[in-house]
């Protein structure tokens, strides 16, 4: 897992509400036992037409949605299927920071252990990324704040909430099996006492 | 303080706290299947990790499997088979135990799970699977994850969780003629939102609860991940220990009385305080049928479709307009005027033998309108046969429904048959997502009996008429 400190780049709004992970990646692209080349098929109904022509008119296959690195959704983002597959596709994409007012549990512990930032924004500060579509902001996981351009000296600043142990793995890029492998002595002991 | 029977399932398998409200919980029991399954047993075999505790882990096949009778392990979805062989090599290499195509235990996870009492009250069980809440309707704490988390559950026997807060949803009143579970939960999400029970384990509550089958309890408990909840939990009673006793993998003897006597402990304490508490008011509830494209766009059989111009909310009402694009419906149609393409019945939420009971029910002596194409896909082998055994099959037949063999069959496009683009299906499933039943397939969400009248009408309509 690639490790997260702060990254600064355009967010790209996706305003529709509700998005599952088969629109993140339609079932029919899990096609191998494996997660690779998934990020071409990310949004795929969404970017290509029945007959596979991609969609000009979809942002995400403008440069503009293939270079913003922080996806800003409406709410209820990545409901639906519990497949690992959604964060991957979002990673390979070019996604490393998804942002919404509402994101499903399933697709959070799954970005989190793939190494993409969920954040989880309260309405008023989410609703207004909502109206920034291409703007840079800094998101920075060390402070677990988001700072908006500003005039001169700096914007607004939206402090985010993350726990403390994810926070700790994604900035040391860490996989948490590694934690629970050094457990194995307390695991044991719980086994032998119930 | 009293606790709640989600803290008493909880604390029971509390191993460390870690700090930072974080927990590390033994995980009892891990279900597989072959279409995430596979990716999570590869892993552990490339990064050369043993499973825990082998005989904690159970495996089935059902997302990719063909469900046409005589099936091989050829699959409409392309690649599909190197899921189910793949998964049938790692099964065997990593010692689990692996419910494979001709297995009579073979079937939907989460109809297996408790069909044979590998999900037992009190357990916690995880499977990379979203439908995984399910199996709370027999008091088992179960949760979906990814395939990474279930390879540490394997690995370790252990997940680090942080604890959810908890819900009750008390269920009152008396439930009116031809509502069903399904029903009732397709009215709570369409009350209060798909949003409704983030970050909450739900406990299902209330003399309506009391009162409804295990069966049904499952089918409550499995659209709890619809309404965003970390889980949905029903404590065990009676019924529920009717129904496990005699189980494959549930104890028995002396094992089985000890058992019986620690299920009696879970259940809330009369002072547990819960974080939060819904009401519904049953006799309220009329059979419901989804409109658009997410489970909380549900209205009575005999309403009409809304009108996104009376939704204040702008986000809503413009996920209301794309819905209503999708499905290529107008406000103020009457539901009761939406002709259907087809009928499914199957699926984790409603392919149960008390499911397809009622759908036969409806279905007797009466034929499916000559331009519905009907499938129904019982839940699992056992189901399959119990079925059959009954007759029920010659109903369906009869009627002009196909009679499958088990899996998930077209609740999904997993397994690469759908009923095509456009197609508007009436189905007993869980999730009216856009494409979820193919690209451009058109999904309203019903029980079982308002399927099967919906498939004889031709149009949707509740059984019985309304």
């Amino acid at each position: 897992m690639e490790a997260f400190t702060t990254l600064t780049g355009p967010i790209l709004v996706l305003p529709e509400q509700n998005i599952d992970t088969d629109q993140i990646i339609p079932g029919r692209y899990l096609t191998t036992t494996r997660f690779e080349g998934l990020g071409e098929f990310a949004f795929a109904d969404w970017r290509f037409d029945s007959a596979g022509e991609a969609r000009s008119e979809c942002v995400l296959n403008q440069p503009r949605g293939r270079l913003s690195p922080i996806l800003v959704a409406g709410r209820n983002f990545g409901c639906g299927s519990s497949r690992e597959h959604a964060p991957r596709a979002l990673l390979e994409f070019g996604f490393r920071v998804v942002i919404s007012s509402e994101i499903a549990d399933i697709f959070r512990s799954n970005a989190l252990n793939v190494g993409l930032l969920p954040i989880v924004l309260p309405e008023p500060q989410h609703g207004q990324l909502l109206e920034m579509d291409g703007e840079a902001v800094t998101v920075d996981l060390e402070r677990s704040i988001i700072t908006l351009p500003g005039n001169g000296n700096g914007g607004d600043v939206f402090p985010f909430t993350i726990d403390r142990f994810a926070r700790h793995c994604l900035l040391q890029g860490m996989d948490r099996l590694d934690f629970l492998l050094a457990e194995a002595p307390a695991i044991t002991a719980y086994e032998e006492r119930t | 303080m009293g606790r709640t029977l989600f803290d008493k399932i909880w604390d029971a398998h509390v191993i460390a706290d870690l700090g930072d409200g974080d927990t590390l919980l033994y995980i009892d029991r891990v279900f597989l299947h072959e279409r995430t399954g596979s990716i999570a047993l590869q892993g552990m075999a490339e990064n050369r990790r043993a499973v825990r505790t082998p005989r904690h882990v159970f495996c089935t096949m059902d997302h990719i499997v063909d469900t046409f009778p005589g099936r091989g392990d050829d699959t409409l979805m392309p690649g599909g088979k190197a899921f189910i062989t793949t998964t049938r090599k790692a099964a065997l290499a990593a010692g689990i135990r692996l419910f494979d195509l001709g297995d009579p235990r073979q079937g939907i996870m989460h109809v297996v799970a408790p069909e044979l009492g590998i999900a037992l009250p009190g357990l916690t069980m995880v499977c990379p699977d979203s439908h995984s809440c399910t199996l709370g309707g027999v008091g088992t704490l179960a949760w979906g994850i990814g395939s990474t988390e279930a390879e540490h559950a394997m690995a370790t026997g252990t997940l680090r969780l942080r604890k959810p807060a908890s819900m009750r949803v008390n269920l009152r009143g008396e439930m009116g003629a031809g509502v069903t579970a399904k029903d009732l939960v397709l009215h709570l999400i369409a009350e209060h939102s798909t949003t409704g029970g983030a970050g909450h384990a739900i406990e299902f509550a209330g003399p309506v609860v009391d009162r409804l089958s295990v069966e049904a309890r499952l089918t409550l408990c499995n659209m709890a991940v619809e309404f965003s909840a970390f889980t949905g939990l029903v404590a065990p009673d009676r019924a529920t220990l009717d129904y496990l006793r005699g189980r494959t993998f549930a104890p028995t003897g002396a094992l089985w009385e000890v058992a019986e006597h620690h299920w009696h402990s879970l259940a809330s304490d009369a002072d547990a305080v819960f974080d939060r508490e819904l009401e519904i008011e049953c006799s309220a509830v009329r059979p419901t049928v989804t409109w658009g494209t997410s489970p909380q766009h549900a209205v009575t059989t005999a309403g009409r479709v809304p009108d996104p111009g009376l939704e204040p909310d702008p986000g809503r009402q413009e996920a209301m307009r794309r819905a209503l694009e999708y499905m290529a419906l107008q406000p103020g149609t009457p539901m009761a005027d939406i002709r259907i393409d087809a009928a499914f019945i199957g699926s984790c939420t409603n392919s149960r033998l008390d499911d397809l009971r009622a759908a036969a029910a409806v279905l007797d002596k009466r034929q499916v309108a000559p331009w519905v194409k009907a499938v129904c896909v019982p839940g699992s082998t056992q189901v399959k046969r119990a079925a059959e055994s009954e007759g029920l099959d010659r109903a369906f037949t009869a009627a002009g429904f196909e009679w499958r063999e088990s899996g998930c069959s077209m609740c999904l496009y997993a397994g690469g048959e759908t009923f095509g683009p456009g197609q508007r299906v009436i189905s007993s499933t869980n999730r009216n997502f856009e494409g979820r039943q193919g690209p451009g397939t058109r999904t309203h969400i019903a029980s079982p009996a308002t399927v099967a009248a919906s498939a004889c009408a031709g149009y949707i309509r509740a059984a019985g008429g309304a």
